[in-house]
């Protein structure tokens, strides 16, 4: 398996997703042997965070040094000479002869490719704005096949913020790569799919429905994934606050849903999931968080032509 | 009631040079937009002119002036049934229609105020997934928009 740049989910086919899950397996196998892995040792991660992370830059620097690797980078555009003014272009021209592989995340969509376009060295999409948040999908994929065992012939719904939600985009993408799949798509009509991804999605095959009313889709699903309506995409305050909270997910909204559903979250959440349903088994967003090890791992360890 | 007959008056033919034919009517400003080093030439421009294929056209006869790759890829997105016949010597040597290219580079903006062409020093990219009306997708961010000229 060779991957040169991973900006995109679109980079991957079906079977080198299937190639992902099954080595981010034996990746979760020898973290929980508790076994060291030195198969990157020598080689060096640039993790550039032009915006704010927890889960996605740390598991990616745990990620790094679980494979006896090094990281350098920063964590804000605030600590970098961005702030000063700097393009992508220099940023990633500078950094590249520093490193063996760069972790970008950046505000602007589409910087990830800008990023691929100017660098020799391996370029992974940590997220760019709206866009893509490609190893994430992974890791959710990783998730849904953990605990449903298949990706295919799920109903999946889709909740929150289905405009701006970069990780939705990406793991919908995905999804419609896997035959008899059902997404309902649970948002308010602003927050809707974007026209061109829906139309990719349906040209596949994949049935969408769409839906404002998460009480009656929920009795429906094999997978509920929750996302956060995101504030920094939106240009008015005024409609970020009608939108806030038109989605719970409670005790009470949970009574109505299969006993084998499993509820997601990108993480991180603001009031979409009550923290009262943290303990029931179901929920599954904070396993989901941990295996982003394993699937960087695993990337990691494949772009970096350091496999065993 | 003292009935009008209407002569149309034919303008001069060119020498050397292009003329663009069949393009969307009251578009031809928008092709003379696109165009460059045009301003000491000579230049010929029928606004809703009769056109036996397509009812309305515009027209316009440019002396001296061979279109670029750039400007050909900029018209053929304004107006997909213009034909480009060039001038040599007072005789039409070759007459074409514009074909629209699948990808283009350095026309026109990305619509979303989100992209990373619109906050970079770069060059735009877009695919075209649709002749009629004319649709790009951003190469960068993805987004689509009609192309509007």
């Amino acid at each position: 398996m060779e991957l040169k740049h991973f900006i995109s989910i679109n980079d991957l086919k079906k079977e080198d997703i299937d190639f992902f899950l099954k080595k981010a397996g034996s990746m979760l196998e020898l973290l929980e042997s508790k076994k060291s892995v030195n198969i990157c040792r020598g080689k060096i991660l640039a993790t550039l965070f032009f915006e704010a992370s927890t889960r996605t830059r740390l598991s990616f620097e745990c990620a790094m040094h679980r494979l006896g690797g090094s990281v350098i980078g920063f964590a804000d555009a605030g600590s970098s000479s961005v702030s000063k003014g700097e393009s992508i272009a220099d940023t990633i021209r500078t950094v590249e002869s520093y490193s063996d592989i760069i972790v970008m995340r950046n505000p602007f969509e589409g910087a990830a490719k800008v990023a691929a376009n100017n660098c020799s060295v391996p370029i992974i999409n940590a997220g760019d704005g709206g866009h893509e948040h490609p190893t994430q999908t992974l890791l959710d994929l990783f998730t849904i096949n953990k605990k449903k065992k298949s990706l295919s012939n799920l109903t999946i719904g889709l909740c929150g913020d289905l405009k701006f939600g970069r990780t939705v985009h990406s793991l919908a993408k995905a999804l419609s790569e896997f035959k008899g799949n059902t997404m309902i798509c649970i948002a308010p009509h602003e927050l809707q799919f974007p026209e061109g991804i829906r139309k990719k999605i349906e040209d596949t095959g994949t049935k969408i429905i769409q839906t404002d009313n998460l009480k009656k889709a929920i009795a429906r699903l094999d997978v509920l994934y929750v996302t956060r309506i995101q504030k920094e995409r939106f240009v008015s305050e005024k409609e970020y606050l009608r939108l806030k909270g038109i989605y719970v997910v409670d005790r009470k909204m949970l009574e109505k849903a299969n006993k084998d559903l499993i509820v997601m979250h990108p993480l991180p959440r603001v009031d979409e999931i009550n923290p009262e349903v943290d303990r029931d088994s179901r929920c599954v967003y904070f396993q989901q968080a941990f295996y982003g090890v394993p699937m960087r791992m695993a990337l990691l360890s494949v772009m970096l032509k350091c496999e065993k | 009631m003292r009935k009008i007959v209407m002569e149309e008056k034919k303008v001069r033919n060119i020498i050397d040079g292009t003329v663009i034919d069949h393009i969307k009517p009251n578009c031809a400003m928008k092709v003379l937009s696109v165009l460059r080093d045009i301003d000491h030439e000579c230049i010929i421009v029928c606004i809703n002119t009769d056109s036996k294929k397509h009812g309305r056209k515009d027209l316009i006869k440019i002396e001296n002036k061979f279109l670029e790759e750039q400007e050909y890829n900029e018209l053929a997105l304004i107006s997909p049934d213009a034909t480009i016949n060039i001038i040599k010597n007072g005789k039409r040597v070759s007459k074409e229609k514009v074909k629209t290219p699948k990808h283009i580079k350095g026309i026109g903006k990305c619509n979303n105020p989100r992209c990373v062409t619109n906050c970079q020093n770069m060059e735009t990219e877009f695919d075209v997934i649709s002749i009629k009306p004319t649709v790009l997708r951003c190469s960068y961010c993805e987004s689509t928009a009609e192309y509007k000229g």
